[in-house]
């Protein structure tokens, strides 16, 4: 295809080509690969951007050096990426898009050099990042997240061993355990945050729940293979001490010595690109406690053209988002003329039905694992890590009169720093609601502007005509 | 926090707008004795005070109007007074430095028209105002690596800069500490007489009534204005503003659009897009123009990572220059607007808080007055 | 707090030191790898940081590789012989135009 001759020639060091496409689909985790593969069995030219060194987003990240796939997880993986690779679809591994700008005008960097492109339609599929848990202490070299942990085991097969812990809730949390310790490695102990009496919560849920049951049976084979060999502790209080780095956990005020603590709170929808879209409405989700774009049953936004699959849409998982991701591309070749709208509404019928099956279980998890209360967090605990503001200092700016996150941010720093408010955004939302006692609904999140990544200043002058 | 029924809501004066200017006037009038409540819209009001740049600035101010001029240089050196102050309410520094600001050239043709332009000030009485070439530019700023380009710039050892977001914090928690009130969350629908003052009606449903009246509400400011009789035509003029990741120092002085500023960022601004829209997206073709001349000025910084961008709305009158009335229909209540709320905080928070009390313009300020813009067409800004 | 399941191929150099790692993997976990945790000094208060998300989100792995300053760790592919070290505060310049 002379598209990509050209693309290639501009990553030797010529000028950055602008070209159209039918179909820009952002991500190349479950949604992003199913929505490119399904665009291109309907004959549209597709562009696939993604930061990745390669396909599978976070979840199947790295699956294809690990095959042939052993767990069901990788199973799906592969079966997606093999088909995507095989899909006819312009693939961009190490692309990081940084702006949507109206009429399909997408701006993204690659190899240290700015791009763009203009899309007849795009497909958003960011997927989710992990909940910040913010602690006393978290600060600490020697304190990650749990999905950091998941990632060094996928990508070289880094093991836990030694003094590590893991704490916090969610499903996430103990897969990585159960993934760990078939691996061989070694957990000290896990400090369940989880609010108690999860079960009694979940339990008006259950019966939808057990539309798929194999999600609960799953988890509760997790939850017993772990427990047998790493010892669970229910706390309410966590805190990370050491000089220089991590040496001990207090759980409780009780003190064990840790070298590694790996913090997980569930995952929210990676919202950064929508929200600064202007004109993409966002609402918020009272059960998950997060943004998320206002959807269709396709997924089209409130934007013409612009749709948004898989988990950035809310968090339903992998299978869901590879689901949404072929729906959304059929109703983008809908809208380009590609199929019909009686073809559009036969092939999705049944990959809704799937879908809604694949979501059955959302209401009874998001009861058993609701958020941490923002409202506990310690005064002076960091929330902003980049510019080292904390909660109390948040807390001051509402008693001054900030309603929302953006004058806070303009009164503390907070959200200023290179990470644009991704790690902080739901904590400083939180604890502004907290604070003022209101819902999170009524409390402005960041607002987010293009560039969504931090790029050099050399890269955007030189798009400068 | 609502103030209806509450014993707080008889006002001696309310401040319509949170801003630079309404903060400055509801800190000064507050520390003056008086009861204010400032009443404010909600977390994304269109708010010129956060795309400030952060100058406290005389160098390019007032050219064909004295009155501005003397106004600015009158609060310029008010300012040091300020920023102390400032800083203490604030719980931090405000980060002023009149360390004299500059104005880059970068071929002959800009310093022949700046050359033109410091005369003409020059005439009209700013001092101190002087033309730089790049040998002296060089010497003044030892170790800035300046870019090949930079032909010189003009200087003004008067000028300075400072963090407008903390002394917009510090403004407001001192009008707090001197028993104002801040009332967020809801724009002002309607301004009714009542005896002895006024009723304010808001979106919310709320009430507040207050002796006087000051409207300093931005680019908001004309139908509030027309509330009380008066025609203030302020339209908004977008401004699109970058700022890098924290850099080791490396820009001594600040320049009009690139700074360094105390945290170490360096400020790249601002854009000055009249199209009387009310977006404010950035735009990469605005922002790659931005930091294709910063790089100019300063190559090194095309290895910097840009970590925020965004777009403000500042208040433009037809002329550009900044207006101040008492309503004649509506004695008590006044409007205040301008573009240079930082530089001009100082006598906002001083010398027209006074007035707002007092019901007596200050000279100088007298003379801004928007009777000029009648049969007035949209001019250039300044 | 981190063991290998899967050999190395190569060394890079961390603060003149020789470390093992895996040519193609991110340098952030080859370092964790290798037991380091603190990979920079924040530009705010000089504190020691290490990576939290490993997926290009926190900015906390900043390091310098090869000269170049601020460089996110975990969106670095180790080659053989790559030589970093930690990034002491804000990025630093030299002037090269004087």
């Amino acid at each position: 295809m002379s598209v990509a001759d050209e693309w290639t020639a501009a990553k030797d060091g010529a000028a950055p080509v602008a070209e159209k496409v039918d179909l820009l689909v952002l991500g190349a985790g479950p949604a992003g690969m199913a929505a490119a593969t399904e665009a291109r069995a309907h004959g549209m030219s597709v562009l696939v951007l993604d930061e990745n060194a390669a396909p599978g987003g976070q979840v199947h990240r790295a699956v294809e050096a690990r095959l042939p796939a052993k767990d069901d997880q990788d199973k799906d993986g592969a079966k997606l990426a093999a088909a995507f690779r095989a899909s006819g679809a312009q693939y961009r591994p190490g692309a990081t898009l940084w702006a949507v700008e109206p009429e399909g005008k997408v701006f993204w960097s690659e190899a240290g050099a700015a791009r763009s492109v203009r899309a007849e339609r795009l497909i958003l599929c960011a997927g989710a990042t992990e909940r910040p848990l913010p602690i006393p202490g978290w600060t600490l070299p020697g304190v990650m997240s749990v999905g950091a942990a998941q990632i060094a085991l996928k990508t070289s097969g880094l093991v836990p061993e030694g003094a590590v812990w893991l704490a916090g809730q969610g499903p996430l949390l103990w897969l990585y355990a159960v993934q760990a310790l078939a691996k061989g490695g070694r957990i000290a102990g896990i400090v369940d945050l989880s609010p108690p009496g999860g079960l009694r919560r979940a339990q008006p849920h259950l019966l939808r729940a057990l539309k798929a049951p194999e999600y609960l049976w799953r988890g509760l084979v997790w939850q017993r293979q772990v427990k047998r060999a790493v010892q669970v502790i229910p706390a309410r209080d966590l805190r990370a001490e050491g000089e220089g780095r991590l040496a001990r956990i207090l759980v409780d005020g009780v003190a064990h010595p840790a070298d590694l603590l790996l913090l997980h709170d569930g995952v929210v929808p990676n919202t950064q690109v929508t929200r600064a879209i202007a004109g993409l409405t966002h609402g918020w989700d009272p059960v998950q406690r997060c943004w998320r774009p206002g959807l269709d049953l396709w997924g089209n936004t409130a934007v013409p053209g612009v749709m948004v699959a898989g988990d950035s849409g809310g968090i339903g998982g992998a299978r869901a988002a590879a689901l949404s991701g072929r729906i959304a591309a059929l109703e983008a070749g809908r809208a380009l003329g590609r199929i019909t709208t009686d073809e559009r509404d036969g092939r999705a019928g049944p990959l809704r039905l799937l879908r809604d099956r694949q979501l059955a279980p959302r209401l009874f998890l998001d009861a058993m694992f609701p958020p941490l209360p923002e409202a506990a967090i310690p005064d002076e605990t960091v929330l902003c890590r980049c510019e080292e503001v904390t909660a109390g200092r948040v807390r001051q700016a509402v008693a001054l009169g900030c309603l929302g996150a953006n004058q806070t941010k303009a009164f503390t720093r907070a959200g200023m720093g290179p990470c644009q408010g991704r790690i902080c955004g739901p904590a400083v939302h939180g604890v502004i609601a907290a604070a003022r006692g209101v819902q999170g609904g009524e409390v402005d999140p960041f607002r987010t502007r293009f560039p969504t990544k931090p790029l050099t200043l050399g890269e955007l002058a030189a798009l400068a005509g | 926090m609502s103030s209806h029924g509450s014993p707080w809501d008889s006002f001696d004066v309310a401040i319509i707008g949170g801003g630079m200017v309404g903060s400055a006037i509801g800190f000064g009038c507050a520390e003056r004795g008086a009861r204010v409540a400032m009443l404010d819209e909600g977390d994304v009001a269109l708010r010129a005070a956060r795309g400030n740049f952060g100058l406290v600035w005389s160098q390019s101010k007032g050219d064909g109007m004295p009155a501005y001029a003397a106004w600015t240089r009158q609060s310029v050196a008010l300012w040091p007074a300020l920023a102390e102050r400032a800083s203490t309410l604030a719980g931090r520094d405000v980060q002023y430095r009149a360390v004299g600001g500059l104005t880059f050239c970068l071929d002959d043709a800009e310093f022949a028209a700046r050359q033109l332009f410091v005369q003409r000030m020059h005439n009209q009485g700013q001092e101190g105002l002087q033309m730089l070439d790049r040998h002296q530019l060089r010497e003044l700023m030892s170790g800035c690596p300046l870019g090949p380009e930079v032909r010189g710039a003009s200087y003004q050892p008067a000028d300075g800069h400072v963090d407008p977001l903390t002394l917009l914090r510090g403004l407001q928690a001192g009008m707090r500490a001197a028993g104002g009130v801040h009332l967020p969350g809801a724009s002002v629908e309607s301004i009714t007489p009542i005896a002895g003052g006024y009723r304010i009606t808001r979106a919310d449903g709320s009430e507040v009534s207050a002796r006087r009246i000051v409207i300093a509400a931005g680019v908001m400011t004309s139908p509030l204005a027309k509330m009380v009789g008066l025609d203030v035509p302020v339209r908004p003029v977008r401004g699109q503003n970058i700022v890098t990741e924290r850099l080791a120092p490396l820009l001594p002085l600040p320049a009009s659009a690139i700074r360094q500023t105390g945290d170490g960022t360096v400020q790249i601004g601002v854009t000055s897009e009249d199209d009387g829209s009310f977006e404010t997206a950035t735009t990469t073709a605005a922002l790659s123009r931005m930091a294709a001349r910063a790089l100019r000025v300063l190559p090194v910084l095309a290895q910097a990572r840009m970590v925020r961008s965004w777009a403000a709305l500042r208040p433009m009158t037809p002329d550009g220059f900044p207006a101040y009335a008492e309503s004649r229909t509506h004695p008590g209540c006044f409007v205040a607007t301008c573009h240079s709320g930082v530089t001009l905080a100082a006598v906002h928070a001083g010398r027209l808080a006074e007035a707002v009390l007092t019901g007596t313009l200050p000279e100088h300020a007298r003379d801004l007055h928007p009777d000029r813009f009648v049969g007035m067409t949209h001019v250039s800004s300044h | 707090m981190f063991r290998r399941t899967e050999p190395t191929d190569c060394t890079i150099e961390w603060e003149g030191r020789a470390l093992p790692a895996r040519a193609g993997e991110s340098l952030a976990v080859a370092l964790l790898a290798a037991g380091i945790t603190s990979f920079r000094e924040t530009p705010v208060t000089g504190t020691a940081r290490g990576p939290l998300c490993l997926m290009g989100a926190c900015f906390d792995c900043l390091v310098e590789v090869e000269g170049a300053q601020n460089i996110q760790a975990c969106l670095t592919q180790v080659t053989p012989g790559m030589r970093a070290g930690i990034q002491h505060g804000a990025r630093g310049f030299v002037d090269d135009a004087a």
